[in-house]
């Protein structure tokens, strides 16, 4: 059974119709690639399932729990985590602070300390910069901080939007060698990218966004030598 | 001289902080002017003078009973008349809360009337001499009870997890919601923190100014409200530092420059702040990086 099972999913923004009923499955431990342009729908697509905004229709079951009647902030309990677009991290608190933020519904204090040595390890940065004011950061740090503050609520899947935003090439290579190794250790992704190419690469399989709408999806691979998508996402004629 | 009438303006500014943390930390969360948290100060002093008068009960039971009451009513407040407008426009909000500030007014007037009523020190304190300088055990009172308040809040708010998530919710509604933090019983939290905080200083401000009217809390309230835009709006150390500085200047403006004045010199000082420094002195600019 799928992990993440979203059915006929609609989002409406008032009477624009945003989401217009999609479906697709996370199954464990792959990492799952949702590319498409500006504007087709992919933060939505997250936020949706993330529950920061309402559905309009269709369903998204995780971990064979429908997922209509769990509010946002209960999500992370259930074993999701988000790496928002923008990072967001708490730019007034310290990194140590933000970390803890993300163990925030978590009880087990021994857990927390291993998985906060676990996330030192993984960015020996943030640990050097512990207690540092996250808005200090530099973007690939606050990137770091963000994949860092999601993983210590130990997710079962984790929610990545646009973690290549704004960062140098060589940055953005990193972070996608460190979504790798996360998803490695045993951890679900479902990836949001306007950056198809590098998405494609790592991801088992993807679904490609056009206004709203899935338009193509299968195996990474086999998507990255589609004409169609080499055409309009990998920016080749 | 000039030490008493100092240290009689730490202790009416220890007040107006006690007030002003409650506007900041609200305008910090929910992201709204609470103009109606001046009216539950004046409702904490009725509460406090129908438990030690009317029922004869101790001070220090009336202090309690006050801010239990207090936070409730903060609680319900926010339930009832502000959460149902989260995401309306700011301009409803505000409207709300001066629609609330003038309900809890009326009722105070239906209840007891328009007379003012004299209080009798719910607790008292021996006064203390130092050298030629005797401080009324009041202003001890005050400053003491404020002093520990304003340790207890800094520690709640950055060591435990509830203080965390306050901390959160206030930069990021959304982010918060991430990390599993309930936004709606965040703000009630702070409704409830806020309106006890204002019960304390209604009951401190009637040991020091023993009469209370249904509008009792309407100056104090504004005080406190420029207190927190002096200091920084949303900043909680900047609450405090600007309760006591606009307590200070009031008294000292009264004791050198005229009593008739005072006033307007403190609102004479918010002008000149809010073109000086927007942020109050502790505010933060917001940086958006993106």
């Amino acid at each position: 059974m799928a992990l993440l099972e979203v059915k006929d999913l609609e989002v409406s923004y008032g009477v624009i119709k945003a989401i217009k009923g999609i479906s697709f499955e996370v199954n464990r431990g792959e990492i799952i690639a949702l590319i498409g342009a500006n504007g087709a729908g992919k933060t939505t697509t997250l936020h949706a399932i993330s529950g920061l905004i309402p559905i309009a229709g269709g369903s998204i079951e995780f971990d064979g729990k429908d997922l209509a009647k769990v509010p946002a902030h209960e999500r992370v309990m259930h074993g999701m985590a988000q790496v928002p677009e923008g990072r967001r991290i708490f730019s007034q608190l310290s990194v140590w602070k933000n970390l803890m933020l993300g163990a925030y519904t978590r009880k087990d204090k021994d857990g927390i300390e291993k998985d906060l040595e676990e996330v030192f390890h993984r960015f020996p940065r943030l640990k050097e910069r512990r207690g540092q004011i996250a808005g200090t950061l530099s973007g690939g740090e606050q990137q770091m901080l963000a994949m860092g503050r999601a993983l210590m609520s130990k997710p079962a899947i984790m929610l990545m939007d646009e973690p290549s935003m704004g960062l140098s090439p060589l940055l953005v290579t990193e972070i996608f060698d460190i979504i790798k190794s996360i998803n490695e250790s045993g951890t679900t992704v479902l990836l949001v990218e306007q950056n198809a190419r590098k998405a494609l690469a790592i991801a088992n399989r993807a679904y490609v966004l056009e206004t709203g709408r899935i338009i193509l999806s299968g195996d990474a691979d086999k998507l990255m030598n589609d004409d169609s998508v080499r055409k309009a996402y990998l920016g080749e004629s | 001289m000039f030490i008493s009438y100092l240290l009689s303006g730490i202790s009416l500014g220890a007040i107006y902080a006690l007030i002003a943390l409650g506007y900041t930390m609200v305008y910090g969360i929910a992201k709204m002017l609470n103009f109606a948290h001046g009216d539950v100060i004046m409702v904490g002093g009725y509460i406090a003078f129908t438990i030690s008068v009317t029922l004869g009960a101790d001070g220090w039971i009336a202090l309690l009973g006050s801010i239990i009451f207090c936070t409730l009513l903060g609680i319900t407040i926010e339930r009832v008349a502000y959460k149902p407008l989260r995401g309306a426009s700011k301009l409803s909000v505000l409207i709300t809360a001066i629609g609330v500030s003038y309900l809890l007014q009326n009722v105070a007037l239906l209840i007891f009337g328009s007379a003012s009523r004299n209080f009798q020190a719910l607790i008292v304190v021996p006064s203390v001499e130092i050298g030629s300088v005797t401080i009324p055990g009041n202003t001890i009172l005050t400053i003491g009870v404020s002093v520990v308040i304003m340790i207890v809040l800094t520690l709640f708010i950055n060591k435990s997890s509830a203080g965390s998530a306050m901390l959160a919710v206030s930069e990021d509604k959304g982010a918060a919601q991430l990390m599993g933090v309930n936004v709606n019983k965040t703000i009630s939290l702070t409704f409830a923190i806020g309106s006890g905080l204002a019960a304390v200083a209604g009951i401190l401000m009637c040991t020091q100014y023993p009469n209370i009217g249904p509008y009792t809390g309407q100056m104090p309230g504004i005080k406190a409200f420029i207190a927190a835009v002096f200091g920084g709006i949303g900043s909680i150390p900047g609450a405090m530092l600007g309760g006591i500085a606009i307590g200070v200047i009031e008294n000292l403006s009264k004791a050198y420059i005229s009593t008739q004045l005072s006033d307007a010199i403190t609102f004479a000082i918010l002008i000149i702040m809010l073109l000086v420094k927007p942020t109050g002195i502790l505010g933060k600019k917001l940086n958006e990086k993106v």
